[in-house]
């Protein structure tokens, strides 16, 4: 049958954390620092509300776009947190996780042949969702040397008049850098008189460590206009499970965007909907409880790299770091794969999200300690027989 | 940053000041003259384990008295409660609103102990008025611990 597979799903390529997964799943005794979600489990108060949802045969479908309920925190809660202005009934569609806000983004606005930014190292689904919305992905490298965090003179150098939007994630998964102060003023400048429209995927932005604050892109002058803003549920409520996002943006986008979602998926799974309600009415305090721990174990694994003597620069965001192993002298590939075969320690090879995530691993803190140093003793093992 | 000292402590007293400087990102001599400060001004009263004494295949036995009592002139409650807290019996004492006075944890071997210790040493005193002991049948959580956690991690061994 595989004649009757679309040429380009057949192009697409597949995963390269689907192959580690296959390898780690099939050995005994991982551990593991390569997981991309919370390890907590979903506040119980969320739940609860959940339950309490189908106690009273919330069941049914809901309007397209979500609740009215959960749009209204949702405009609340970008309104308090970054300053942005949404209204709730045409500025917000809620979605099936941020994942499906990437993807009808981009095929409300992507014409066969337009080329969409990509800053890189980034998310796996990006550029295969680029592809299938009929564009072409252009990666926009971001340096190690500039820990990650892109530039204005990056994303100029890939503009051209082909460029109809671009994708930007900070704070960054997979290498927790984050975007701030005058690089986050000079992207905006640089965008601000440009036809092109900006998504910006702020998944992680409530994992925001020290004393650093999340800014987003659309709330500098000028960019609000252009700049669909993509958040959920899952990474700050550990609400992965739910599929619970959504995106805000201009009208004209976001009604794009609703007619895509209503063929597709019709709406949100409604008791996710009533979970996402909750979360923001009376969630603030757990989310700052998970955020606290995460910025405890960010610095414990940071400071144990370190002594490893292994370079790492000091992330901010996200529940990732993102060391260096290029001493070493394997590629990122053949450091996981051998550290996964002689040490039963799965971290992720950076080129799994993008080529100029070479040299580079992403190691995940969403472990308690015990696991974390675990893993980082294996790790310790493993780089002495290098 | 005395409270995130403590936070840290409360859910595990093993970490070692130089432990918690790092997940802090304090420097060390700070955390543990802090530490050491809030010892002697007696904020820190004491470390202790979290034990599931079911576990370790003890019959342990735990209740909760309610002790109604009458205050002492001058000096409240205070007298009484102090008194009944020294026994070595006696887990914690706590002063409540509501229909009793003091809420009196016990720990012993046996219902046979523990009623004999109510009845003896408490019931007996001259300013308790009356007693109710409700014996702890199973317990489900303690210092903000789950005994039985269900499973361990399920998510998937590397994802996006």
């Amino acid at each position: 049958m595989n004649d009757f597979i679309s040429k380009v799903v057949q192009d697409l390529p597949s995963s390269g954390i689907r192959k580690f997964f296959d390898i780690a799943s099939e050995m005994e005794d991982v551990v593991s620092l390569g997981v991309g979600e919370p390890d907590f489990t979903t506040p119980w108060h969320i739940r609860e509300e959940a339950i309490f949802s189908l106690e009273n045969r919330r069941t049914m479908y809901t309007s397209n776009s979500g609740m009215p309920e959960l749009r209204d925190e949702i405009s609340r809660y970008m309104s308090a947190k970054y300053s942005l202005s949404y209204n709730p009934d045409r500025q917000i569609v809620v979605t099936v996780g941020a994942s499906e806000g990437i993807d009808i983004a981009l095929r409300a606005i992507v014409e066969p042949g337009d080329e969409v930014l990509v800053v890189e190292p980034c998310f796996v689904s990006y550029k295969p969702c680029v592809i299938m919305a009929g564009g072409v992905p252009v990666s926009v490298p971001s340096s190690a040397e500039n820990s990650f965090r892109v530039t204005a003179g990056d994303i100029e150098k890939r503009l051209t008049p082909k460029t109809k939007a671009i994708l930007i994630s900070y704070p960054s998964n997979p290498t927790g850098a984050i975007l701030e102060g005058r690089d986050l003023e000079e992207i905006a400048s640089l965008l601000r008189d440009r036809a092109l429209v900006v998504i910006s995927d702020e998944i992680y932005a409530e994992l925001t460590y020290g004393d650093a604050v999340h800014t987003s892109i659309a709330s500098f002058p000028g960019l609000s206009e252009k700049t669909i803003v993509l958040n959920g549920f899952s990474k700050a409520f550990a609400m992965t499970g739910w599929r619970l996002g959504y995106a805000c943006g201009p009208v004209s986008l976001i009604e794009a965007m609703t007619k895509i979602h209503q063929y597709v998926l019709m709406c949100a799974p409604t008791i996710a909907q009533y979970a996402g309600i909750e979360a923001l009415r009376n969630g603030a305090t757990r989310v700052d409880h998970m955020r606290r721990e995460y910025n405890s174990r960010r610095r414990f694994m940071l400071n144990e790299l370190r002594k490893m003597k292994i370079d790492c620069f000091e992330a901010k965001g996200a529940f990732y770091l993102f060391p260096s192993i290029s001493r070493f002298g394997l590629s990122s590939e053949d450091f996981c794969t051998r550290l996964l075969r002689e040490q039963q320690l799965a971290v992720v090879p950076g080129t799994a999200f993008g080529d100029c995530g070479e040299g580079h691993v992403r190691c995940s803190y969403a472990y308690s300690i015990d696991n974390i140093k675990q893993a980082l003793s294996r790790l310790r093992e493993f780089i002495k027989t290098l | 940053m005395r409270n995130d000292i403590l936070s840290l402590l409360e859910h595990n007293a093993k970490l070692t000041p130089e432990e918690i400087s790092v997940r802090l990102g304090l420097p060390e001599a700070e955390v543990r003259s802090e530490i050491t400060k809030m010892e002697e001004e007696q904020i820190i009263c004491g470390y202790c384990a979290c034990i599931n004494w079911e576990n370790a295949g003890s019959d342990f036995l735990t209740a909760l008295i309610e002790v109604k009592v009458t205050p002492a002139r001058g000096q409240g409650f205070n007298k009484i409660a102090g008194r009944i807290a020294r026994f070595d019996e006696v887990k914690a004492v706590y002063l409540m609103s509501g229909g009793y006075d003091l809420s009196v944890i016990v720990e012993g071997n046996s219902l046979k102990e523990i009623s004999l210790f109510v009845s003896d040493k408490i019931a007996s005193l001259e300013s308790v008025l009356s007693t109710t002991t409700h014996f702890v049948m199973k317990t489900y959580k303690n210092h903000r611990i789950i005994f039985e956690q269900d499973g361990g991690d399920e998510r998937m061994i590397v994802s996006p």
